[in-house]
């Protein structure tokens, strides 16, 4: 187990827009671009860095493209996660002397479609033998698969899985850089356009371009840099399956259910002592997977949780705060954004700020249920 | 008819029994010697014990609705809405599919109702293991 608060994020960048759209950057050079801003950040430069991580780009030509010289990378890529799961292994790495300085790295041009490698699904692939062929045209009829059983085991409604947007969409309404803020009421949402039935439009996510940085160190360090530092309480990660319908059971994700209570255990601290939370919400049954799966509701109870504005803005759990996936941006791995929030809201600068928040949970998955990393932040030294 | 041709699978030497079986309009999946389970998608060994010896056997074909969504994307050759669903075999594994021979429509596509295999050739090396609604009778 990681010893909890010895790692500081230090420097943090974020690349969005309210049109979602960067076209002036290429795929490498939103990595690159974020990466600048978060050492600018934190009041560092590329020679400083001895450490990085990255996904979607390898580590090998982010590197090269910025100049670092690294004696520690990372190239996990297993979906939108990857950057939490990056934070972990950076702790990691930094715990055990493996660097002193680690750069993460994120950048899609997701929208623009600007130097972008694409993802493969060859025909001989498991995907490729045994879902691809079903007809699903990526993720918005792939993730969305196992929701009816959700819906049937425990009596979800569509009016339930249409609040996850509406509660979203109020957040969204105060974050300048939001794609969509216009008000939205659950009848808009049952009315707008059907996607992959039960999912309708704002159930699903956008698609922006976007990038994202943060750089970390060790939190004795942490003073000598001009941010407030951000303590990295607890981390978990895991995996479970390539294929949404191959899940042990497709009303839980054993990933977000080993992820989380890893680093739970690992920060200490009970689900009261939460002030914050975001969940990777790339479809609207995401954040009631979270919500059951890191224990913050029981089965069953994470539909009525947030129907009842448990989760809205001045509830007592407020959750994507920054809109999520479905109001703010989702350029494809959306949790650089994630974090970014999260750290926002522990530096106090958050459009939509949770006022006295001083722990926040940032949990996001990978693929389609495929995976999951945890990471829970504080600006408290613990 | 779906128009799978742009979407056949291609077989690796792991799954060619899989896809063999199909021709022929069997279900061949895998299951441990010692405890019986079967599993799926196919590999050579048991998932969590490879210790365990393995072997193939022809499945019933029969399963249940499991989950599903109804897609409004349609890939080329496709028409929608389709259903795209998860069929759970009365073996235990379950396997992605396309539910055919019937409307698609919530009214029609019954959570846990039964279902069989449907096989559909799509050419000379692959048919496809589509489901339909089992008679009722």
């Amino acid at each position: 187990m990681l010893k909890r608060g010895s790692v500081a994020v230090v420097g943090a960048a974020e690349m969005v827009n309210a049109e979602g759209r960067l076209p002036g950057y290429s795929q490498i050079g939103l990595h690159a671009e974020s990466a600048i801003r978060a050492m600018a950040d934190a009041g560092i430069g590329p020679k400083d860095i001895d450490g990085l991580a990255c996904a979607g780009q390898s580590p090998t030509e982010v590197a090269w493209y910025l100049g670092i010289t690294p004696t520690f990378i990372d190239g996990t890529s297993v979906g939108g996660c990857s950057f939490i799961i990056h934070v972990r292994h950076a702790v990691a790495a930094i715990e055990s002397g493996l660097a002193k300085t680690i750069l993460i790295t994120h950048g899609e041009s997701g929208r623009s479609q600007i130097g972008r490698g694409g993802f493969g699904m060859g025909k001989s692939t498991l995907q490729g033998q045994f879902e691809a062929w079903t007809g699903p045209m990526g993720a918005p009829t792939s993730f969305t698969i196992p929701v009816l059983r959700y819906m049937k085991r425990h009596g979800l409604t569509e009016e339930q899985l249409a609040m996850v947007a509406v509660v979203q969409r109020e957040y969204a309404a105060r974050n300048p850089n939001a794609v969509m803020k216009d008000p939205m009421t659950v009848e808009d949402v049952l009315n707008a356009r059907m996607i992959a039935y039960p999912f309708r439009l704002p159930m699903c996510c956008l698609v922006t371009d976007g990038a994202g940085a943060l750089i970390l160190t060790s939190s004795d360090r942490a003073k000598d840099f001009p941010t407030k530092p951000v303590y990295i309480l607890g981390t978990g990660e895991s995996v479970e399956t390539p294929m949404v319908s191959q899940m042990e059971d497709l009303t839980s994700s054993r990933a977000f259910r080993v992820s989380g209570a890893t680093a739970f255990a690992e920060a200490g601290i009970s689900h009261d002592d939460v002030d914050h939370l975001m969940i990777y919400d790339a479809f609207a049954h995401l954040p009631i997977y979270g919500l059951e799966d890191l224990g913050f509701c029981k089965p069953g109870e994470a539909g009525p949780f947030i129907a009842a504005g448990n989760t809205r803005p001045g509830g007592k759990l407020p959750l994507n705060t920054n809109g999520g996936g479905l109001s703010y941006t989702h350029s494809g791995m959306y949790g650089m954004y994630a974090l970014q929030e999260s750290i926002r809201q522990m530096r106090g600068i958050a459009p939509a700020q949770v006022a006295g928040a001083r722990i926040s949970v940032c949990h996001g998955v990978g693929g389609m249920f495929g995976a999951a990393g945890t990471t829970i932040f504080s600006n408290e030294k613990p | 008819m779906n128009d799978y041709s742009k979407m056949a699978p291609q077989p690796t030497p792991e799954t060619q029994p899989f896809w063999d079986g199909l021709k022929e309009g069997k279900l061949m999946l895998q299951r441990s010697k010692s405890t019986g389970k079967a599993y799926f998608p196919p590999r050579p060994f048991f998932p969590g014990d490879p210790s365990q010896e393995v072997e193939w056997f022809e499945a019933s074909g029969r399963g249940t609705l499991h989950t599903y969504v109804i897609s409004h994307r349609p890939p080329p050759g496709f028409e929608a809405p389709f259903s795209i669903a998860v069929v759970e075999l009365e073996e235990g594994p379950r396997i992605q599919t396309n539910i055919v021979d019937c409307p698609q429509t919530p009214e029609a596509l019954r959570l846990d109702m039964p279902v069989v295999l449907a096989p559909h050739r799509v050419n000379d090396d692959i048919t496809l293991p589509l489901f339909r609604p089992a008679q009722e009778n």
